[in-house]
């Protein structure tokens, strides 16, 4: 067990050097020093602490949508609407935070409630529709986050519209927001909230669930293997439904996390891209809980450096999507990389038998 | 007699094993040479590496005194050398022409020429007496037929030498002997052919020589007229192997599972694959079924087992009909099923030894309480069903179980299954791929559970497996019941000919 984990570790970290590297390569093909661009780019995302309370804000909800993919991907299932749970989900925390007036731990429990059933909700018909019909997910929930995105264009402007704007829903009051003024000033200002202590309990409950209950060792074995969950008795339709929904949900509260922590309000015509980058993430993270947290803080460095670095030198911000996007690219490709450690661990020890050519190296696979 | 082969000293090795090391093999013109040795002993790898898929690491191959160096299956092709796959690769709504000049296509302007093909396969036919219709299509004929096709593909390209891999696997005990008298007029005809396999009765039957391997060594190469099947069998294993099984005589007691007139749909829509299918098991007894492969076994243990829904007829166990219970709760009330599949169906790959031993208990205590796993107990679960069933693992029980070698992984699950004490075993194809040491421990496992008063149901391809251990055979052809003899009255000739669908008294 230990072994693997380590191979993970190292695959992960192998990507995320080529991806720099790839991205080095890009800022001198377009003149620039690449160390002054890394420089830059890393002290953007952790040069003081309000730069850091900002990373941390941005990792949050990535924290929430990583763990969703990871979750569905362990469980055998490639969500891919982790973008419209999130927008759903935060559609439904928005309207509970505008809707009603409670004190303030009760309102911020309901909202997140809401959200968490918003989320779970949207991933429910997709699984649904996989167990039952075998109606692929990637599919369904491609839709669904369709239909999330117009149904926010249709509500907020219909039910929560802003003062000013047509396009956005009003600016929650505080006592609904996620944000608390001690953290705030802790970190001198930022976008930090409430959120990322969520997101720490969702990681560690998500570990909890995966590796030491007997629900985890169902949805696992479902996900590796359905035949064999099929054999062994177990009822695989109810467990893909069961997956979705808490996939659904994690991003959900993911959305809760970024409309009504890391933003105050919720646009319209905006699908955000987090629920994307969720796949990354996951991916990065080699679908561990743990792995997923420190991908996503990984990515909310270079999230919120990036626009640091586009300041203080010539480098496009693009270059940071691209840098992101390169070391997704070597992440999804880690069958390779683990291919390349296997064939390098094969040489050293190859090299090592020959030195000791009197050990016959036994058969049997 | 020159050699149109030869093979000198290859040697291949894949990352931590040696697959063949220091082989050499000749085959002789005109000559049929079976390459015999077990599951993983560097048979498949020899021949892939004569047929152009694998480079050798060191060695010299020589085709009709040539020093040659194969790189891919084209060229060996050119040299007049062709494989019939253990699985055929042909295409299902094809002709038998269409897939014989795939590849190869003749040519007539912009379009097709079947006609000449079409000819040319017939009169290929016709040499070799091998009664192939060139314009049936693949999806219609029988496995013994595509077989013929297959080696029809090979005599079409002008190969010299034939390597058969496995190829009685798939075949009734009939088309076995029509298919090594195909051998035997093609070798009348200066074919060459090299036979893989690990069944020593056709080698005996078909081979003028034998070389052996064992754990990617050579052994020797013997005449196969100068050795007896034992003899090559210690050459195979390395031991002296003991074919048959012990068995006492013993009086079945109430009957465990009785089937009533049992219909199951197939996987083709609207088809059964089972029909009126009507059996019982007892207590201590082993029920074999026999019969060639996909001609309703699947539909039979799928049905019991839950995975497949019943059409119409009861099964009861114990008395209780269960047709429409749960997998789980025929689990609870006392089915274990070792699966035909062990990687698709027995074993969750990914997950460790330790793991798979729970995958149908993990929800009873002590394995877990009030949803919480308890690793401790898992644990000493599978340590006991390791020591037990003598499961070799590279780490024990958190041993992945993709990285145990086929026996290992059949020897957990059948531990697993005899450890949940269950009335009645249902073994399908128990044995498959295995080695001999395996195979002989499988058997003395299922005929224990016999011995201890439980009912056995084994499913198997190998005839000989199921005349070893049952007690009592029904044989099973086209979704039918054909027949039921009991083991010790009958013969491996009577179960084929019922196993091709004539029954007992239609036998002349």
């Amino acid at each position: 067990m230990k072994t693997t984990v380590n191979k993970q570790v190292i695959i992960g970290l192998i990507s995320v050097v080529l991806g720099l590297l790839a991205g080095a390569l890009l800022m001198l093909i377009t003149g620039n020093n690449p160390f002054e661009g890394y420089n830059y780019l890393f002290r953007g995302g952790l040069m003081n602490i309000e730069r850091i309370g900002n990373t941390l804000a941005t990792a949050t909800p990535l924290i929430f949508t990583g763990l969703s993919v990871a979750f569905a991907f362990k469980t055998g299932l490639f969500n891919i609407g982790a973008s419209g749970q999130m927008l759903f989900g935060g559609l439904c925390a928005t309207a509970v935070g505008l809707s009603f007036d409670m004190p303030r731990f009760i309102l911020l429990a309901a909202m997140i409630l809401a959200a968490m059933i918003g989320g779970g909700l949207w991933a429910l018909i997709p699984g649904f529709l996989k167990a039952r019909f075998n109606v692929h997910e990637v599919v369904a929930t491609i839709m669904m986050n369709w239909i999330s995105y117009w149904v926010i264009y249709y509500t907020v402007p219909a039910f929560f519209k802003g003062e000013f704007l047509e396009t956005e829903s009003r600016n929650l009051p505080a006592a609904a927001s996620l944000k608390a003024p001690w953290l705030t000033n802790l970190f001198d200002g930022s976008f930090i909230n409430y959120g990322l202590f969520l997101a720490v309990i969702a990681v560690i409950l998500i570990e909890i669930i995966l590796n030491r209950t007997i629900l985890g060792f169902e949805l696992k074995a479902a996900g590796y293997n359905r035949f064999s969950a099929e054999y062994a008795g177990m009822n695989v339709n109810r467990n893909i439904i069961l997956s979705m929904v808490i996939a659904g949900a994690l991003a959900g509260v993911g959305g809760a996390t970024f409309y009504i922590g890391y933003a105050s309000n919720i646009q319209i015509g905006v699908l955000p891209s987090l629920g994307f980058d969720g796949i990354a993430v996951a991916l990065l993270g080699s679908n561990a809980p743990y792995g997923v947290f420190i991908s996503a803080l990984f990515f909310g460095i270079l999230h919120s450096g990036k626009g640091f670095m586009n300041a203080m030198t010539s480098i496009p911000p693009e270059i940071g999507d691209t840098i992101i996007a390169t070391i997704i690219y070597f992440a999804a490709t880690s069958v390779l990389i683990e291919k390349g450690v296997n064939a390098v661990k094969a040489k050293l020890s190859g090299m090592k038998n020959k030195e000791q050519e009197s050990v016959p190296a036994e058969g049997g696979r | 007699m020159e050699y149109i082969v030869e093979m000198e000293n290859i040697r291949k090795e894949f990352p931590g094993i040696v697959a063949n090391d220091n082989i050499s093999l000749g085959l002789k013109k005109g000559e049929i040479l079976a390459l015999l040795g077990e599951n993983g002993a560097g048979k498949s790898t020899l021949m892939s590496i004569l047929f152009g898929l694998y480079k050798p690491d060191s060695g010299q191959i020589r085709v009709r005194g040539s020093d040659v160096s194969i790189t891919n299956p084209n060229q060996a092709n050119d040299l007049g050398i062709g494989m019939v796959h253990q699985h055929f690769k042909l295409v299902h709504n094809f002709t038998v022409t269409e897939n014989i000049i795939l590849g190869m296509e003749p040519k007539q302007g912009l379009t097709l020429n079947l006609r000449d093909a079409s000819k040319k396969i017939k009169e290929l036919s016709e040499k070799y007496r091998l009664n192939v219709d060139p314009d049936a299509v693949i999806e219609n004929v029988s496995v013994g037929m595509q077989q013929r096709v297959e080696i029809l593909k090979m005599l079409y390209r002008d190969a010299e030498v034939l390597i058969f891999d496995e190829p009685t696997a798939v075949l009734t005990p009939q088309e076995i002997q029509e298919l090594i008298k195909i051998m035997k007029d093609l070798k009348a005809e200066g074919k060459s052919i090299i036979l893989i396999t690990h069944k020593l009765k056709e080698i005996k039957a078909a081979a003028d020589r034998c070389t052996v391997i064992r754990k990617g060594k050579f052994i020797g190469t013997v005449n196969v007229a100068e050795k007896t099947e034992a003899e090559m069998a210690e050459m195979m294993v390395g031991r002296k192997v003991s074919f048959s099984v012990d068995k006492k005589e013993q009086e079945p007691g109430e009957k465990v599972l009785e089937l009533q007139n049992l219909s199951v749909m197939s996987n083709h829509k609207g088809i059964l694959g089972l029909r009126d299918f009507s059996v019982d098991v007892k207590q201590g007894e082993i029920l074999g079924i026999a019969g060639v492969d996909g001609n309703g076994q699947t539909e039979l243990v799928e049905a019991l087992t839950g995975l497949r829904k019943t059409e119409s007829g009861r099964i009861l166990l114990n008395g209780k009909d269960i047709s429409s219970s749960t997998i789980r709760e025929r689990i609870l009330s006392g089915i274990a099923h070792i699966p035909e599949d062990r990687q698709k169906r027995g074993l969750v790959l990914d997950y460790s030894v330790e793991e798979n031993m729970i995958l149908e208990i993990y929800n009873k205590e002590p394995y877990s309480k009030n949803y919480i796993l308890n690793r401790e107990a898992i644990r000493k679960h599978a340590d006991k069903i390791i020591k037990d069933f003598d499961v070799r693992t590279g780490e024990g029980a958190v041993t992945p179980v993709r990285s145990l070698s086929g026996g290992n992984q059949q020897k957990a699950i059948v531990g697993r299954e005899v450890d949940h004490n269950p009335d009645l075993l249902i073994a399908v194809q128990p044995t498959r791929g295995l080695d001999v040491g395996s195979i002989e421990y499988i058997h003395r496992r299922l005929v224990e559970q016999r011995d201890n008063g439980k009912a056995v149901l084994l499913v198997s391809l190998e005839l000989d497996e199921v005349l070893d251990l049952s007690d009592r055979i029904a044989i099973i052809n086209n979704g039918e019941l054909i027949g039921m003899v009991k083991a010790s009255e009958t013969d491996e000739k009577e179960v084929g000919l019922m196993m091709t669908g004539i029954r007992k008294g239609e036998q002349s």
